[in-house]
């Protein structure tokens, strides 16, 4: 399949279930709080609610998409555009556990391209298993677990190699450290 | 959280980081206020507004973000009496890589950057400012979020603050994972819900049409934690640690191959690139020789260990003359580096020894800044990718007789032909590594063998 066709796939994906339809009260009051947030212009909680939503479906789709377009009074187009620019958001789910590593010289200078291999090897991916970006999801292991992907600085360069495990920062990484790294997180 | 840290280096003076790393120091108010923690607040609040911004201009506080721009100067451009709302946006997307400072302080001493917001809105007639922190630093959002409300409970933010009639309202607002955001106006149009495209300058500067195109004030994480300590300490005493034009102290992280990598806040001036990696930093690993360094993040251009600068320095009869310093002898500040060629930028140190291959140093920073323009300048988006696979190209055996002659013709076609700094960002390394390091690029392109290899 050609880039382009791969990228038109991610964008006009048909699904049959709809993440707007299991939306809890307490998200829409997190909403609700967010856009709070923004006294001159609600336009400004787009990104926020963005990661409201992926932090809780995994990633966005057209329905959650639509849905942050009509609470902020948008077009769907303004929120798409989010989601395409920005490294962070994706319109397919990842694994639960998303292991980014650092890929930029302070790292890389400390060996993170064989730690990264080893975190494929671990959770059971190809060694060199690339993220291609546009919205898709990371690399994920065949049973779902796990996300292994590289990302740029993480600023924490005097502790390189690291990785972000989810929302935990793991410093000075040796590949001989990583196979038990994954396994407590199994 | 961040580990502990080791004790300072006799040469640090740390001020900014006083309580990171300190045993029993949390993130709470409680812990703040028993270490002195809003006197400064209070202290602003009896004060003239105009005279805090005097103090900030008199101290020579730079920006530590990376551009160095005065600080008061950038708030003087506010009208304070003007009508209009002002915000002030702290740029708390530490992303340059290299740079690890802001992590600190957002995460272990969240209340430092809070007094020194409510200060600095004080004093430019502020009512709602926000921190923007990089998503992939959750727990840091929620500390400092966590902070905000215990500071509105107290009465150190919202109505009436301590009695004073000044109102002031923070929120955090978290990035989504773009270098580019780091971008001052970048970071505006990503606040307002938009695609981060910067803005171009004019007449987009914040000062006069910032975020939701009203004045705004866009200052690092550092910047803002300094103005609290400008207060307590005197502008005339604060000025004084570091050298004439740049106030203070720097907090200087220190990443690559040395013994011990880490920050090391120390006063503007007093060391200079051979004290900081041969005493501070511990020296180079066992057997190995200095090459390269990179001095203030990775777009500063790169100094090479064997060379020399012609600058104006102080010589030992005490006169200013033109003088020939050797790379290690430079003085860490933003004057001297600046007449290096180079600058102090956010201060993110990466040294670089012998068992480095230049062009597979570059071509990583290359693959960086392609992965990050943000596509809106024909000359970034296209120029950082080509740049970007031509290194690759020649790291994998497959250089060309023209590839050295097309990097530079590349990178002299991006800098300063774009809305935003990153153009320059992005060609600085090719364009410095080249001219730096021609040996290893002649040999990769096929032409000539290496010298410096190993």
């Amino acid at each position: 399949m050609r880039a382009g066709e791969k990228q038109r796939n991610h964008m006009m994906r048909e699904s049959t279930t709809r993440q707007a339809d299991d939306l809890t009260p307490a998200i829409l009051a997190e909403a609700d709080e967010l856009v709070s947030h923004y006294p001159v212009s609600t336009r400004s909680a787009s990104l926020p609610l963005l990661h409201l939503w992926q932090t809780h479906f995994g990633s966005v789709d057209d329905s959650g998409i639509e849905w942050i377009a009509a609470k902020l009074s948008l077009t769907p187009i303004n929120i798409l555009e989010l989601v395409t620019f920005y490294p962070w958001f994706r319109r397919e789910a990842a694994g639960k556990t998303v292991i980014r590593v650092c890929r930029t010289l302070a790292c890389a200078m400390a060996g993170s391209s064989e730690v990264k291999e080893k975190f494929c090897e671990a959770v059971g991916l190809d060694r060199l298993a690339e993220h291609h970006g546009y919205g898709s999801a990371p690399p994920t292991s065949p049973d779902g677990k796990f996300s292994v992907e590289f990302v740029e600085c993480l600023a924490s360069c005097g502790s390189a190699p690291v990785a972000l495990i989810n929302d935990d920062l793991v410093e000075n990484i040796k590949p001989s450290d990583v196979a038990s790294i994954v396994e407590k997180l199994k | 959280m961040p580990p502990p840290l080791p004790p300072p280096h006799p040469k640090e003076r740390r001020i900014i980081f006083e309580n990171i790393s300190k045993p029993g120091y949390a993130p709470d108010l409680e812990t703040y206020l028993a270490h002195g923690g809003y006197e400064s607040l209070r202290m602003a609040l009896a004060m003239k507004p105009a005279e805090i911004v005097d103090a900030v201009k008199a101290a020579s506080l730079r920006g530590r973000g990376g551009a160095g721009f005065p600080c008061g100067t950038k708030w003087g451009f506010i009208k304070y009496d003007d009508g209009k709302p002002h915000y002030i946006v702290v740029n708390a997307d530490e992303s340059e890589p290299g740079t690890f400072k802001d992590r600190y302080i957002l995460h272990q001493d969240p209340h430092q950057l809070i007094e020194g917001l409510a200060i600095s809105a004080f004093a430019t007639n502020t009512h709602l400012a926000y921190i923007y922190i990089r998503c992939e630093f959750p727990h840091a959002a929620r500390i400092v979020w966590n902070a905000i409300q215990e500071a509105r409970a107290k009465g150190f933010l919202g109505k009436n603050i301590l009695g004073s009639g000044f109102d002031l309202d923070i929120y955090v607002h978290q990035g989504a994972g773009a270098y580019i955001c780091g971008e001052e106006t970048s970071l505006l149009e990503s606040l307002e819900g938009k695609r981060p495209y910067p803005r171009i300058k004019p007449p987009y500067f914040p000062a006069v049409l910032g975020l939701y195109m009203k004045p705004t004030i866009v200052n690092n994480v550092e910047t803002i934690c300094h103005v609290k300590h400008i207060l307590r300490l005197g502008a005339a005493e604060y000025a004084k640690m570091g050298t004439p034009g740049d106030g203070g102290t720097r907090t200087m992280c220190v990443s690559g191959d040395v013994v011990r990598t880490g920050f090391y806040e120390i006063p503007c001036g007093a060391v200079t690139l051979r004290e900081l990696i041969f005493d501070v930093c511990g020296g180079l690993k066992p057997g190995r020789k200095l090459k390269a360094v990179i001095p203030g993040g990775s777009s500063a251009k790169v100094m090479r260990a064997d060379e020399s600068y012609q600058m104006k320095v102080k010589g030992q009869d005490g006169v200013m003359a033109e003088h020939s310093v050797p790379m290690l002898d430079i003085v860490m500040d933003a004057p001297s580096l600046q007449s290096a060629g180079t600058m102090i930028g956010s201060a993110g140190i990466m040294v670089l020894d012998d068992s480095r291959d230049m062009l597979w140093a570059l071509n990583n920073l290359n693959a960086f800044y392609a992965h990050e323009s943000c596509g809106q300048c024909t000359p970034c988006r296209e120029g950082s990718r080509w740049m970007s696979n031509m290194t690759s190209r020649m790291l994998g055996g497959g250089g060309r007789p023209e590839d050295p002659d097309d990097l530079q013709n590349i990178a002299d076609s991006i800098a300063g032909r774009t809305i935003c700094a990153f153009g320059e960002a992005c060609s600085w390394p090719t364009q410095s590594f080249l001219a730096k390091f021609p040996e290893e690029f002649s040999h990769a392109a096929g032409n000539q063998p290496a010298t410096t290899k190993n």
